[in-house]
């Protein structure tokens, strides 16, 4: 290492490393108490046959866990229901607030400060509040979005109670959780100089080529970002089934998302070893689809910072 | 997303310096009326929900379930005549519309009452009753707001929420910014990977240290008490030291190298030089964590389940609302308004901080 040819700290040096790690050391024992070991553990776990109730002697079950999960079609499937449900809202929670933050950033919007404080707000509304009340918009009687469907003449459909309408329900449903993309969308679209803009309308760009040639890949770090924290949320959806349905997986079994089994594994059966191999699994899911993200991010991502030198 | 020294973006940015203001010109103006109209359109849809809510809220069973209700509470109104109740309807007398007592109901002519000229005597109408719209009266019910503050237990549980959230922010407030401190001013071997690991923590799956976490938690006796929810608070976090840390480097050394120089300890330094100087960003981490709490769902669910006297509004209204059937939207959505009403109020109240902090977390990683 580089270390070897470096004269030893000196003793200020010394000093002031020692103060640096005192005040992190609230969250370096933060992180080994509540992060490494666990984690640690959890892998461990994987390879025993531990049960919140020991009620059979612990024992070294070597990859039995690892067999089971390729049996179990319940993994299978409700990882099926999960990328399903991501297919459709990920485009939503990622092109939403892209939208709203063109629209709230264009200089023809009067009151622009007031619409982002109203598009934002329901952000902060507690979730189980947003989905009780979000849960009355979607019904099929009384609900105000079939009312205005019927309105222009057509039958809506029973949102959360059938098969198909499910999930488009449930990401109606996520909606008030754009406030967060809408800001930071916001914050870099201003963040994108005018002089290139300018410059592509002496090209003759239009809306459409500005749009396409200047915001868009200018943009493309704060996409990626939103999509790379919309996939790990994504895979850890099963929060909002849980409230509206008490997680028993209707309409049909398509709410019943991996985390749902995750934690039904765990809490009602459990079986902890078992929920800890799931638990690794979404890991290593998620691991490999963001890595996958960040591989490809290469080819679409922008920095300007990178080949040429740029604010 | 460069970790990056920035200032942070000043408060609002409100509308960018325009070149010299010429009039405007018409397609200007009709643009960006239109615009603005695609905008209120955008966000009356957006913020509708929350009025029905709040309609709903004062609406009994009776007045949501009844056909053709109007989206205000509203009661058909009724009619004492001769010691009998009639309902009261729209009817179509002489071009006029007049809200008339239904005394006889018939299926082509009735027998009504005028209740503002009783001393007429029924009146014959011609037409099936049927075809009558009710007439109604503004009547909204305060009852389900008195019964899911009983029901729900609704003292306790703000109590509950509220000093778990403050305790909470106590605790991160304080060890937020010791860590902050740290990384933002001093230099040592391994900063640099601390730093990436602290917020690579953001992306990790709750689920891949829930188990064990959960499991010491119950070896220690402290599942069905507050403190799974306190403790990990008094630790840092990802969001908040980051944020905290992007500030404090915008703050020039050269005020706390003095204070070094008059023999301030590094504490001192920071707490009297510091910390001063970052009320904005403390405040904004302040809100951001009574915000979290208040509306955290999945810790208190596993953590308090056995001791409903003890639980959060956030999680006592999931289980109110999953107990009652759906016969009484009108005491859900009171509920549901009295729990979202106090991160509402706060966020309005700070939100240039609050949307300043997340423009920071957000973009700069």
């Amino acid at each position: 290492m580089i270390a070897l040819r470096r004269p030893r700290m000196s003793r200020l040096a010394w000093h002031e490393a020692r103060s640096g790690l005192l005040f992190l050391s609230p969250w370096i024992i933060g992180f080994l108490a509540f992060t490494l070991i666990p984690i640690v553990a959890t892998l461990i776990f994987t390879f025993l046959n531990i049960k919140l109730t020991q009620d059979v002697p612990l024992r070294f079950v070597g990859l039995d866990n690892y067999i089971a999960l390729f049996g179990d079609s319940q993994v299978w499937d409700s990882l099926l229901v999960t990328f399903k449900f991501a297919a459709i809202s990920l485009p939503v929670a990622v092109i939403l607030p892209f939208g709203v933050a063109l629209l709230l950033n264009s200089r023809s919007l009067r009151a622009s400060s007031l619409f982002r404080i109203l598009f934002f707000m329901p952000y902060v509304v507690p979730f189980v509040a947003g989905v009780l009340i979000w849960a009355q918009m979607l019904n099929s009687d009384t609900g105000w979005i079939n009312g205005l469907l019927g309105f222009v003449g057509i039958q809506g459909p029973d949102w959360l109670n059938d098969q198909t309408w499910v999930y488009p329900g449930l990401v109606i449903i996520g909606v008030w959780g754009i406030g967060g993309g809408i800001i930071v969308n916001q914050a870099g679209l201003k963040g994108i100089p005018t002089e290139l803009y300018d410059a592509a309308r002496i090209d003759g760009a239009g809306w459409w080529g500005q749009l396409r040639h200047v915001t868009l890949p200018l943009m493309s770090p704060v996409i990626f970002y939103t999509l790379v924290l919309a996939v790990v949320e994504v895979l850890q959806y099963f929060l909002v089934p849980l409230v509206l349905n008490q997680g028993t997986g209707e309409p049909g079994g398509t709410t019943r998302f991996f985390n749902l089994y995750l934690y039904q594994t765990f809490f009602s059966y459990q079986e902890m070893s078992y929920g800890a191999t799931l638990a690794w699994l979404l890991f290593v899911i998620t691991l490999a689809i963001t890595g996958l993200l960040f591989w490809s991010a290469r080819y679409w991502v922008y920095y300007a910072g990178e080949s040429s030198s740029s604010a | 997303m460069s970790i990056t020294a920035q200032r942070p973006i000043p408060a609002l940015p409100l509308e960018k310096a325009r070149p010299a203001k010429r009039r405007r010109s018409l397609s200007e103006t009709r643009n960006s009326f239109a615009l603005t109209m695609l905008a209120v359109v955008l966000v009356a849809g957006f913020l509708s929900p929350l009025l029905r809510s709040f309609a709903l809220s004062f609406q009994t069973p009776e007045q949501i379930s009844q056909v053709g209700a109007p989206l205000w509470p509203a009661s058909p109104q009724t009619y004492d005549y001769q010691g009998k109740k009639y309902s009261v309807y729209k009817v179509p007398i002489d071009g006029a519309i007049r809200d008339m007592a239904l005394v006889k109901k018939g299926r082509t002519e009735s027998q009504l009452v005028d209740p503002a000229n009783p001393g007429a005597g029924l009146v014959t109408w011609q037409g099936s009753w049927r075809t009558l719209d009710p007439a109604l009266t503004f009547a909204p019910t305060f009852d389900n707001y008195t019964d899911v503050w009983r029901l729900l237990n609704y003292p306790r549980l703000l109590f509950n929420t509220a000093a778990i959230a403050i305790i909470g922010l106590i605790g991160t407030v304080v060890s937020c910014t010791l860590v902050a401190y740290g990384f933002a001013r001093f230099r040592f071997p391994g900063r640099g990977i601390l730093f990436l690991i602290l917020i690579s923590t953001i992306f990790l799956p709750t689920a891949v240290t829930l188990i064990p976490t959960y499991n010491i938690f119950l070896r220690l006796g402290w599942v069905g008490t507050w403190l799974p929810l306190l403790v990990p608070a008094f630790f840092a976090n990802a969001y908040d030291v980051f944020l905290l840390r992007q500030y404090m480097l915008t703050i020039p050394r050269e005020m706390d190298e003095a204070a070094a120089i008059d023999g301030a300890s590094p504490l001192r330094t920071l707490i009297s030089v510091i910390v001063p100087q970052a009320w904005p960003v403390i405040i904004a981490v302040g809100i951001f964590h009574l915000v979290y709490s208040w509306n955290d769902f999945f810790g208190p669910l596993i953590y308090l389940s056995t001791k409903p006297e003890l639980q959060t509004l956030a999680v006592g209204l999931a289980q109110f609302s999953a107990n009652r059937s759906a016969q009484e939207p009108g005491l859900i959505q009171a509920g549901t308004l009295l729990t979202l009403i106090v991160p509402v109020i706060l966020f309005l109240i700070f939100q240039r901080v609050f949307m300043r902090g997340v423009v920071i977390t957000g973009v700069e990683k």
